[in-house]
């Protein structure tokens, strides 16, 4: 596996942010996640639950709701605005004002024709959806309190509000309320505070289900108005209810951090009289639920912890594979920072700002294990604010550490870096080319003299860097396919190459010499998580979200040999099950056979003239090899090098002289910075 | 050497009363459980003992109420039968035999078993159908579903539920641990009475309700944790609206059904749960204990009444007669001394020695009595406690017990904390009715004696007990100390030497030896015998010497585990153990020759006895019984079995007349059930044979006229049917002749 010295970073502090609410699309298959920064992200549910896209926050933009029309995408929030995404080039599409003040709760009817937002001021307001925007339609009756959520009867003629110790039922025709139930406030001291009811669902069959702050889950029917039965879930608020699609199933997410299920089962068996009992319950949090959906083969809750979870539902599952096994995404998907190779600096992106951060130095020689004396101590050269409420959406530095890029949802900022000894200073070019005015991806090439910036229509602009500043060279273009945003760049050593990945799964290769679109890969059906192209064989290697590896040879225009070996005999078992997408592909020029892959939670070296594992062999077999002799080993050695050394990482890159950087941010640092969780009497404690 | 018939070993003291969950019937007045060969019958009212069901053979294993008729009950016994029984007379109804006891005394099958309707008293059940192969041997595993529609039962982490009319079995398998050591072995099992649920107890204290059990892959459970060790039972209430359960905290949970984590609790019950009932009504539950005790709580959460059997489980003092109630004293829950009327087989009352709260979990080092004696009149008790028996740090107390006779109990009078410096061995009052002196013998090779007197240093009134006299022989370590019958000796075993010490002097009058072996136990002869001392020895020698010449007086080899002396007559009885059974012997000090000898009195040892004496005694001229005429010998097996011997003149007067009558099983004996139901019979009698003088014509007769008269007219048939009978009620009955029915028709008249 050969010796490496590696460089453990851990001053990257990234806190993700919490997860503020959910919205999953049954036809389309994906999850929106809002977090509490503004961002929204989409996940694909079918493909291993990859990260597809990501759409930046705002400064002071607290997302409260989201909701799918269709495949478009609609977030309300406490600024009073509804926002619509444009899912294609991952950015926002418009903003509108409701004028009803902070909106709590937005959801669209089944139809597809209507949204309804909850409004600070007491009204429900009914915005059509047109073909390019939406419109205000009218106000249901106003009522003295904020609405908190919304529910659309399946048939879209009624909504249920959930208020403040109450629960109105709206007709949508008059936009006159049928009925009020009232929602009983806590016992003793908490009689005095108000009962939020925070989330409610309405079936198909007249029933209204709401969770409230009180901690409890409560049934009424439509028809009279009254309770039917009402479920203690916790001591705590139940924030959020979601219902399956079948409306056989009902999850209720707590502030203590426990989803609790309900499932509607006869009480006798082979019989109709149905009820709604409390059955499981999930701990997979620490801290509040925020939001929660129950998609067809899992529940997925997301909250204050930033982790987003997938609880597979066993019962749901026909086939037990490591695509239904419980998953917990606590980092994004994309590389948050980039490495200058040459010149040994290192630069994190957080939401708001940049850190340029050189490392530090050691000297000596150590045995395998060991720890090497430092002798110069990794330093911050500079911290880069973003001018502007907006966040980051991607940045770079170039190989050579004289340049820093960075693009948010309207400008791209680029700027020159001098350093000199001890003494850093940094210029901004002044004046870019117009078609730089924003990106979705940003890439060097490998002598830093010229940048690649993907934009709209997957097309990449090519502008060359010099002393005297940044000129527009040209733009690549796909010759045909989809217009979605570009999410992966990669450049050859020789410069001669580029490949680009986007969200439809599609890899262009193009010819940097004559600026032309060179070939497209056969589309897979998994998305792209990383790739590279080797700088010897120049061979594209690409990874997928569900864990397939690709070679293809761009000279020859096809998939390599090696490829077609890995395709034809399969990948073994223990490899396909991890559940974490490779984030970065490296080459080791020393050993050109070696191909460098990390997840969050691994590493690999997959040499490529050593024979492939089935799944009869022993797939972590590191230990067992050590114990061999030269010769056993030869023949019980496989491809596959896995290192477990090291844990929750977020970054690994390969320096040219032959050490590794590797960026962790442990999740007990990311736990300790989160806010305290509620307090709850343990047994024995 | 007389070995004779009329004594034979019984078993007495109530044996477990909580083997089964104990039944309440429908009406809430009575409380069934099994105990031992026996079902109790017990009142929920007053807790007393009404009767006792008798006649199975062997260990009843469970009883159930007759689902047709809730005045019957079934029985099932290792002795292979099931017996229907009239609880509220006692009378055996109807024995299905033939059910066979499994050859494999490990392997538990589910078998279903048809009783046949007939009207015989004598039934062998034949139809049976193997349900499962391999059940758990622990009878709560196994519950009927709603109204018999399925059995639930589970082994070890597979749960399974076998529909009766589909003849199908599913399964259901959880994982033996998960990430956070759960133990989810299953321990108990209840089904709802009216919804399909199944609640399912486990290992590490989880409950979980199951639903659509029906289905391979849907099926669900909801898991509530609230007990921190093993859920020991379940029970739903007859409505369905609770769930009732227990484990070894010894608190009653009650979990509202279908509200999640709504619950009640009724702490501090006693010893650890194991088996919970509910009322027809559900207005009674009762819940039975590892300490031998069945509590009767009302639904509203408030013990009602307790029902105490003898307390068996870890007995370390040795069996005692309290000189003033005659009770039978030993150790009772943890930390107190139990009060146990043998005549009336009944709990009296539990005396608490430690005075401290016994918390119930498993693996704690708490204070337990190991020692206690009486003074001869009953006025003073001695007590030892201790912890720390595997530990070095041995912590004991000896304490002394002044009985108060304005409260009719014992008071605690002086707490000694290091009567020694190491364990005391053995302990013993003077038996003189003037002085009252405790002797202690410890470990650490000294002997106390304790006197009664005013305190120095208080100048109180109140007497406490202070050390008078510290006595010891060269260093070695004291293994007994006995007092003569009047008090004037006291002699105190030292390894192999006796020492006489006379306890007026303090003075070390003789040593007496007879190598090799540690003496064991030690006893002087009484009344005529009193010039005797018997000793016993580990090496198999029991002997007898003669204190007037201090000589060896005769010496046998018997290993004999305990010694024990009649105080109210000469005799001496002595449990000697060899291959493998317990022999007994009762003889007078004074000739070796013993008087009776009952060889294979038990299988297992006997360590601790004692002789009780007689309300009334008997006056038995028999040699062999002569012994058992003032007092009666109690003893305790090592299997905790309470055994005594009874003679043949006993039990006759004891032995009541069993009442027994074959009536159908689907009836209740009531007055319109003899009037109609034999009229009945007689109708089918008559359709059916052709000889109709066979019918029960004597039954018919026997019916009462004034049954018929008190009886409310609306519970009567129609006076056309009545009539005729009633006529016929005032016939003579001329059975034997046979007759013509239209002539005996004819000579009916009315007055």
């Amino acid at each position: 596996m050969g010796e490496f010295k590696v460089h453990r970073v851990r001053f990257f502090d990234y806190m993700p942010s919490g997860i503020r609410a959910l919205a999953f699309n049954q036809d389309t298959e994906r999850m929106a996640v809002a977090r509490m920064d503004g961002s929204v992200e989409v996940f694909h549910c079918s493909d291993r639950f990859f990260q597809e896209k990501i759409i930046p926050g705002r400064e002071q933009c607290g997302i409260e709701g989201l909701s799918w029309v269709g495949e478009r995408l609609f977030s309300a929030g406490l600024n009073g605005g509804i926002t619509e995404y444009d899912l294609t080039n991952q950015k926002v599409k418009y903003t509108i004002d409701a004028y009803g003040g902070p909106i709590w709760t937005i959801t669209g009817n089944q139809q597809g024709t209507h949204l309804a937002v909850g409004c600070e001021d007491g009204t429900v307001k009914l915005f059509e959806v047109n073909e390019d925007q939406i419109q205000f339609e009218r106000n249901l009756d106003r009522q003295k309190s904020r609405i908190i959520s919304l529910s659309w009867h399946p048939s879209g003629s009624k909504i249920a509000a959930g208020m403040m110790d109450m629960i109105q039922v709206f007709n949508v025709e008059t936009g006159h309320s049928i009925h009020r139930m009232l929602a009983d406030r806590g016992a003793g001291t908490s009689r005095s505070k108000e009962c939020v009811v925070w989330s409610v669902v309405y079936l198909s069959d007249g029933t209204i289900i709401t969770g409230d702050s009180v901690g409890m889950v409560k049934l009424w029917d439509d028809q009279t108005g009254t309770l039917i039965k009402s479920h203690n879930v916790t001591k705590c608020d139940v924030l959020a209810l979601s219902v399956s699609q079948n409306e056989d199933s009902l999850v209720a997410g707590t502030s203590e951090g426990i989803v609790v299920q309900f499932q509607f089962v006869s009480m006798v068996l082979e019989k109709d009289d149905k009820e709604w009992v409390r059955t499981r319950t999930f701990r997979n949090h620490t801290h509040d639920i925020r939001a929660v959906a129950e998609i067809t083969t899992a529940v997925v809750s997301g909250g204050m912890d930033a982790q987003l979870v997938v609880r597979p539902l066993l019962d749901k599952i026909e086939v037990r594979s490591a695509a239904s096994a419980l998953r917990k995404i606590h980092f994004p998907h994309r590389r948050l920072v980039s490495c200058a190779r040459k010149s040994g600096l290192m630069l994190f992106q957080y939401p708001g700002h940049l850190e340029l951060w050189r490392l530090g130095e050691s000297e000596g020689k150590g045995t395998p294990g060991s720890s090497l004396f430092v002798k110069r101590n990794p330093e911050k050269l500079l911290q880069l604010k973003v001018k502007g409420e907006d966040h980051i959406r991607c940045s770079a530095v170039s190989p050579c550490g004289g340049w820093i890029v960075y693009s948010t949802a309207s400008t791209l900022r680029l700027y020159r870096l001098h350093c000199d000894n001890n003494n850093i200073s940094i210029t901004k070019i002044s004046k870019l080319p117009k078609v730089l005015s924003s990106a979705n991806q940003l890439c060097f090439s490998s002598d830093s003299s010229h940048l690649f910036s993907a934009s709209a229509q997957s097309s990449v602009h090519i502008a060359s860097l010099s002393q005297s500043g940044c000129k527009f060279v040209g733009t690549l273009k796909p010759k045909s396919g989809s217009h979605q945003a570009i999410h992966l760049l990669a450049a050859s050593e020789d410069g001669k190459w580029l490949a680009s990945a986007n969200s439809d799964h599609e890899v262009h290769i193009y010819n940097l010499q004559t600026q032309k679109a060179h070939c497209t890969v056969p589309v897979y059906s998994s998305a792209v998580t990383a790739m590279g192209i080797h700088p010897a064989t120049n061979c594209l290697f690409m990874m997928h979200a569900d864990q397939q590896m690709f070679e293809y040879s761009i000279e020859q225009k096809q998939y390599t040999d090696w490829s077609r070996t890995v395709q034809r005999k399969g990948l073994h078992r223990f490899w396909v099950e991890r559940d974490t997408p490779c984030l970065n592909v490296m080459f080791n020029p020393q050993n050109p056979s070696h191909v460098i892959l990390h997840d969050m939670y691994m590493l690999c070296i997959i040499d490529q003239s050593l024979p492939l594992p089935d799944d009869k062999t022993q797939f972590y077999n590191q230990l067992t090899l050590k114990s061999l002799t030269e010769e056993q080993r030869k023949s019980q050695s496989h491809a596959f090098k896995v290192c477990k050394t090291f844990k929750d990482i977020l970054c690994v890159e390969l320096m040219p002289d032959q050490s590794l950087v590797v960026v962790e941010r442990p999740l007990e640092d990311i736990a300790t910075q989160l806010p305290a969780p509620i307090k709850q009497k343990k047994f024995a404690t | 050497m007389v070995e004779t018939s009329d004594i034979r070993v019984v078993r007495c003291g109530g044996s477990k009363v909580n083997l089964t969950p104990p039944i309440i019937s429908s009406d809430s007045r009575f409380v069934l459980c099994t105990s031992g060969d026996l079902v109790k019958v017990y009142s929920t009212r007053t807790e007393e003992w009404l009767h006792s069901l008798q006649g199975h053979t062997n260990q009843v294993t469970g009883i159930t109420l007759n689902p047709a008729n809730h005045l019957q009950v079934y029985s099932c016994s290792v002795d292979g039968t099931v017996k229907l029984w009239d609880f509220i007379d006692g009378i055996l109804i109807k024995v299905h035999s033939g059910l066979c006891v499994s050859a494999c005394p490990e392997c538990f099958q589910l078998v279903s078993v048809h009783l046949p309707k007939s009207a015989e008293q004598e039934v062998e059940a034949k139809e049976m159908s193997a349900v499962s192969s391999h059940i758990s041997k622990n009878p709560s595993c196994t519950a009927f579903g709603r109204g018999g529609e399925y059995i639930a039962f589970a082994r070890h982490l597979q749960l399974n539920v076998y529909f009766f009319r589909k003849q199908k079995t599913y399964s259901f398998s959880l994982k033996a641990t998960d990430k956070k050591g759960a133990k989810n072995a299953f321990t108990c099992i209840a089904c709802h009475p009216t919804d399909d649920c199944i609640a399912t107890g486990h290992e590490d204290g989880k409950i979980r309700l199951w639903r659509n059990f029906i289905h391979k892959k849907e099926y669900t459970y909801s898991t509530q944790h609230w007990h921190h060790n093993a859920v020991n039972t379940l029970c739903f209430t007859p409505e369905g609206t609770h769930l009732l359960s227990g484990g070894i905290e010894s608190v009653l949970v009650q979990w509202q059904y279908g509200a999640g984590n709504r619950k009640e609790f009724l702490p501090r019950l006693g010893g650890s749960i194991l088996h919970i009932s509910a009322s027809s009504d559900g207005q009674l539950f009762c819940t039975s204990h590892s300490d031998n005790k069945i509590t009767v709580i009302e639904s509203s959460f408030k013990v009602c009444g307790v029902i105490q059997g003898l307390v068996k489980d870890a007995v370390l003092t040795d069996l005692m007669i309290d000189p003033r109630s005659k009770a039978l004293v030993l150790n009772g829950k943890p930390g107190h001394l139990q009060f146990y009327s043998l005549l009336r087989d009944k709990h009296l009352y539990n005396l608490d020695i430690v005075q401290q709260e016994y918390i119930y979990e498993a693996g704690l080092d708490q204070f337990e009595v190991v020692k206690a004696a009486f003074d001869i009149k009953g006025s003073w008790l001695a007590t030892v406690e201790e912890r720390g028996k595997k530990s070095s740090d041995l912590e004991f107390f000896l304490k002394l017990w002044a009985f108060d006779e304005r409260t009719q109990s014992f008071v605690l009078n002086t707490t000694i904390t290091a009567a020694h410096t190491d364990r005391i061995i053995s302990m013993c009052f003077s038996s003189s009715e003037e002085t009252t002196m405790l002797v202690t013998a410890a470990e650490d090779s000294q002997f106390k004696a304790w006197c009664q007197g005013a305190d120095a240093d208080t100048q109180q009134d109140q007497n406490f007990w202070s050390c008078d006299f510290v006595g010891s022989y060269h260093k070695l370590n004291p293994t007994n100390c006995s007092f003569s019958a009047d008090s004037s000796l006291l002699a105190v075993s030292f390894q192999e030497v006796i020492t006489i010490w006379s306890p007026d002097t303090w003075e070390m009058l003789t040593t007496l030896c007879q190598p090799p072996g540690v003496i064991r136990d030690l006893c002087f002869g009484r009344l005529s015998c009193s010039k005797y001392l018997l000793g016993t020895t580990t090496k198999n020698l029991l002997c007898c010497w003669n204190l007037l010449t201090c000589e060896l007086e005769w010496s046998t080899s018997v290993d004999v585990s305990k010694l024990q002396p009649d105080p109210f007559s000469e005799n001496v009885a002595a449990f000697s153990y060899q291959s493998k059974h317990t022999d007994l012997f009762v003889f007078k000090p004074s000739e070796p020759r013993p008087l009776f000898t009952n060889k294979n009195v038990c299988s297992e040892k006997v360590h601790r006895a004692v002789f009780v004496p007689r309300e009334e005694p008997l006056n038995s001229c028999d040699e062999s019984t002569q012994w058992l005429n003032r007092s009666q010998l109690y003893f305790l097996t090592q299997n905790m079995d309470l055994l005594t011997f009874s003679t043949a003149t006993e039990e006759d007067r004891m032995l009541s007349s069993s009442k027994q009558l074959v009536i159908d099983d689907s009836v209740a004996v009531t007055p319109f059930y003899l009037l109609l139901g034999k009229h009945r019979q007689q109708q089918q009698k008559l359709n059916t044979q052709s000889h109709p003088h066979n019918m029960a014509l004597p039954l018919l007769l026997r019916v009462p006229g004034g049954g018929l008269l008190h009886t409310p007219a609306h519970v009567l048939p129609a006076a056309s049917v009545l009539c005729s009978m009633f006529v016929n009620s005032f016939l003579i009955s001329n059975t034997g002749v046979q007759q013509d029915p239209l002539r005996y028709f004819v000579h009916i008249w009315l007055t």
